[in-house]
């Protein structure tokens, strides 16, 4: 099987976005990598530790993405060169030490991915990175297509190096999941040998202490970093032209857009009107060649996704240069050409350019998009989210959402982040009234479990999975401790971080490199704080009935385990505890007047409603074999056996 | 049975279905059979928080000279390879054409929306007719039933790629198939692969 670590260059691979940077760390001699997995962005530290075994290189799954990018730095400090990787949101979570780690500087070469999602394909925000690192004052790259994706990754840490900054390097989803041919260099050969040097004067970057202060002495140095970035962007090879040199309009592109303006332009037939200035290298924008490209048009449009970024930094060039350059016509987000949300493509982007450009572009199949829209409407049902069979959160809503309507007090389940926030749909019966960051159904029900002095009455329920637990929970489960705050918190550990395909956490007993680890076990943890800790398995829902109703009637905090591994985990996978199947004889239908309570209430997808026959069914192919709506049947219709 | 090249460049190719049922790896079988034989290809794929019951989508882009956008520009599927058969027609109003070619899988994956009771599936006969009539040729495949019998519902994929390789619309066949697997899987896995492929071509029906 053909590895990312195999030191074959010349040779050409088909690799997701997100591998290719990995191997364009690998080939800048990365040796110590650590993250926080979130789509799109966890294939990065994963494939980083299956090479683990081949190359000299430390990877670890941390605790949070703050906790990895102090990993990923530690190793700088030393000497190696290092990466951390996180989705777009992760970022807000490390940018307190960001900030001051862009003023300390760095040492060892240092990368810092962030991985964006326009479009929110896999989020509940659309958040926007860039910002970050013109707001902390470090060099910003952005790829624009796969073999782009490898080799600015490689000499992303050149570059970090040669400045002594940690510089960022920001994908986007269609760029991290998406695949393009790769061709291979080589690996390095020998793993420097890490020595923190510290033992020299305050301000020697060399062998001094890692430190953001004396401020101003550091701060000025930061800046000089960024304008000698600046100079040295002047000359990129990532940042290319195409195009006529006096084009009628110019396109100022980056990421994934950029393969969109080229289709774009394929698309309207325009390459002798449009120039397309991709840049890789979007912060410190090099100014030279910015006024250079815009100088040779009046029409200028900025592509790019999420929010105008490269758009309202190329405008303050134009505007500090407008003597030199003349006055132009701007398209964009800013004035509404392209939309200042979701993901663009490319016939967004067409149009767009086909507006400016006065080229007709209609639908030339409307016709067959029509009946196409129609037959779609009539006979494709959309398909709701919902947990996987067998998921064990279906359970464990099932019964707290059972308890808190039994309550009649109007009760709640502040939400977080993880599989178990689908709760907020039908499928988790839609338990969950909050949802915001990691960490932040604990830290919100601390606050509304204060609100009893103002006459809320309202029982406080909050869920968080185990690697959100350990990942931001923790300040927030101690604040309402402390704080006496009311509040039971259900904790649905089902052993790994799930959504994101298994990784590892503090809790779990092997570590990134599968090697074994002691775990943090949190029933433990959370009594050494001094609060009461039930474990329940939810798949045993009389016993976790009487424990979930009993804990809502406390006050204080209370913390409910709810322990059942993930129906996806390696360990359950494709193996059923039972064989399921509807009694015929007992299963009344629609006369049984629970009104189809299995498919309807329930509505697990392993279940089926046959019409013609007006009874349940189990679907073979879909049922994972939990046994739980066993249960839910009124009638004691749906059967499960030990196979 | 695999033709000289493709009829035009980029060649495009969506897969799709629902999550769970290997949509991501189908695409990458065919992906890496192509790129084996010299073509530039670019895969664009929606998944993360679809994985959970909802619908995903790969995008195949097949070229001689150059790399192409992660989607396919409204319209522009010269060949759709559905695992789940509404899923079929879900993708046609944005990437189908009167010449499009279709190929589904007939094992209906229920919505919980039509499992609840709230939404209604389509008889197959109608949902077959509406899909012929916006394409140029759809063939129906009962996929996860050979799965089944092979013993393991996800080989449905495999299957699929399989009949799609039997009518010669593509450059590539069954050795680069088997020199995908045998690469990328476990030795073990070989067998079962190439029997799901084998089965694909055998059990694939021309329905329009």
């Amino acid at each position: 099987m053909p590895k990312l670590s195999d030191n074959s260059a010349g040779d050409e691979r088909l690799l997701m976005g997100n591998e290719a940077i990995a191997r364009g760390a690998l080939e800048a001699g990365l040796q110590v990598a650590a993250g926080y997995p979130g789509t799109p962005s966890s294939e990065i530290v994963d494939s980083l530790s299956k090479a683990a075994g081949d190359v000299p290189l430390y990877v670890e799954w941390s605790a949070n993405e703050k906790v990895s990018m102090e990993v990923a730095a530690a190793a700088s400090f030393a000497g190696l060169r290092s990466l951390c990787a996180m989705k777009q949101n992760g970022i807000n979570v490390a940018s307190d030490f960001l900030l001051h780690l862009a003023g300390s500087g760095i040492r060892g070469g240092m990368v810092i991915v962030s991985c964006d999602d326009p479009g929110a394909l896999s989020s509940v925000n659309e958040g926007e990175s860039r910002h970050f690192a013109r707001l902390v004052e470090i060099p910003l790259l952005e790829p624009g297509e796969f073999q782009e994706a490898k080799d600015m990754t490689r000499w992303a840490f050149e570059l970090s190096e040669q400045l002594g900054t940690p510089v960022m390097l920001r994908s986007v989803t269609r760029m991290s999941h998406a695949s393009g041919i790769v061709r291979f260099d080589s690996l390095p050969g020998k793993p420097r040998r890490a020595v923190f040097r510290c033992e020299g004067f305050m301000l020697d970057t060399d062998e001094g202490p890692m430190v953001s202060a004396p401020v101003g002495y550091r701060h000025e140095m930061q800046q000089e970093r960024i304008r000698r970035a600046r100079e040295l962007f002047e000359a990129s090879p990532f940042n290319t032209y195409e195009g006529p040199e006096r084009p009628e309009l110019l396109a100022v592109t980056c990421s994934a857009a950029a393969l969109y303006c080229r289709e774009a332009v394929s698309m309207l037939g325009a390459a002798g009107r449009v120039g397309i200035l991709k840049i890789g290298t979007t912060w410190p924008l090099p100014v030279g060649l910015v006024k250079m490209r815009l100088a040779a048009a009046e029409k200028v449009i900025f592509v790019e996704e999420i929010l105008p970024f490269l758009e309202e930094n190329v405008k303050v060039i134009a505007a500090e240069s407008a003597r030199e350059i003349g006055v132009k016509t701007f398209y964009g987000k800013n004035e509404g050409t392209l939309p200042m949300n979701g993901e663009l493509n490319p016939d967004r982007v067409a149009a767009a350019m086909a507006g400016i450009l006065g080229i007709p572009f209609g639908d030339p199949a409307a016709d067959y998009r029509r009946q196409a829209e129609a037959a779609a409407e009539a006979m494709a049902p959309q398909r709701g989210q919902t947990f996987c069979p067998g998921c064990p959160h279906r359970a464990s809503f099932w019964l707290l959402q059972e308890a808190l309507h039994l309550d009649n007090r109007k009760g709640f389940v502040c939400g977080d982040i993880g599989c178990y926030s689908l709760a907020l749909l039908p499928c988790g019966f839609n338990s969950l009234k909050t949802l915001h960051a990691m960490g932040s159904g604990m830290g919100i029900a601390s606050g509304f479990g204060k609100l009893g002095a103002f006459g809320m009455d309202q029982p406080v329920v909050t869920v968080c999975g185990d690697s959100t637990f350990y990942h931001a929970v923790l300040p927030a489960l101690i604040n309402a401790i402390h704080h006496r705050a009311d509040v039971l918190m259900a904790i649905l550990d089902n052993s790994g971080t799930a959504m994101t395909g298994f990784q590892p956490h503090p809790g779990s007993a092997v570590n990134a490199l599968g090697e074994p680890a002691p775990h943090v076990d949190i029933e433990t943890l959370c009594r050494s704080l001094g609060v009461s800790v039930e474990v329940r398995d939810p798949f045993d829902l009389a016993e976790t009935r009487r424990a979930v109703n009993r804990l809502l009637e406390q006050g204080g905090v209370r913390v409910l385990v709810l322990r059942q591994s993930c129906a996806l985990s390696p360990a359950k996978r494709a193996k059923r505890a039972f064989r399921v199947h509807v009694d015929d004889a007992a299963c009344l239908g629609e006369s049984c007047g629970c009104g189809r309570f299995c498919t309807r209430v329930f509505r697990c997808p392993g279940l089926l409603w046959d019409k013609a026959a007006g009874k349940a069914r189990i679907d073979e192919v879909i049922c994972a074999g939990c046994g739980i709506c066993s249960f839910i049947c009124p009638q004691g219709a749906i059967v499960k056996e030990v196979p | 049975m695999a033709r000289e090249g493709f009829s035009k460049d980029p060649f495009n190719i969506v897969i799709t279905g629902v999550g769970g049922q290997g949509n991501v790896m189908a695409s990458r079988v065919l992906a890496n059979m192509l790129a084996a034989a010299g073509y530039r290809i670019t895969i664009g794929e929606t998944f993360g928080a679809s994985q959970r019951g909802g619908s995903v989508m790969s995008h195949i882009r097949v070229s001689r000279t150059s790399v192409w956008s992660p989607q396919i520009p409204s319209g522009g599927a010269d060949i759709v390879v559905s695992l789940e058969p509404i899923e079929a027609l879900r993708v046609l109003p944005a990437y189908g054409n009167r010449q499009v070619r279709v190929f589904t899988n007939t094992r209906p994956i229920y919505p919980v929306g039509v499992i609840a009771g709230e939404q209604d599936y389509p008889e197959s006969a109608a949902l077959e007719q509406a899909i012929a009539g916006l394409c140029s040729g759809l063939w129906l495949v009962d996929a996860t039933d050979r799965a089944v019998a092979l013993g393991n519902p996800i080989l449905a994929n495999i299957v699929m790629i399989g009949a799609l390789c039997t009518i010669g619309e593509l450059p590539v066949g069954r050795d680069a198939f088997r020199n995908v697997v045998a690469r990328t899987l476990p030795a073990e896995k070989l067998d079962v692969n190439l029997q799901a492929y084998d089965e694909g071509g055998r059990i694939l029906r021309r329905c329009s």
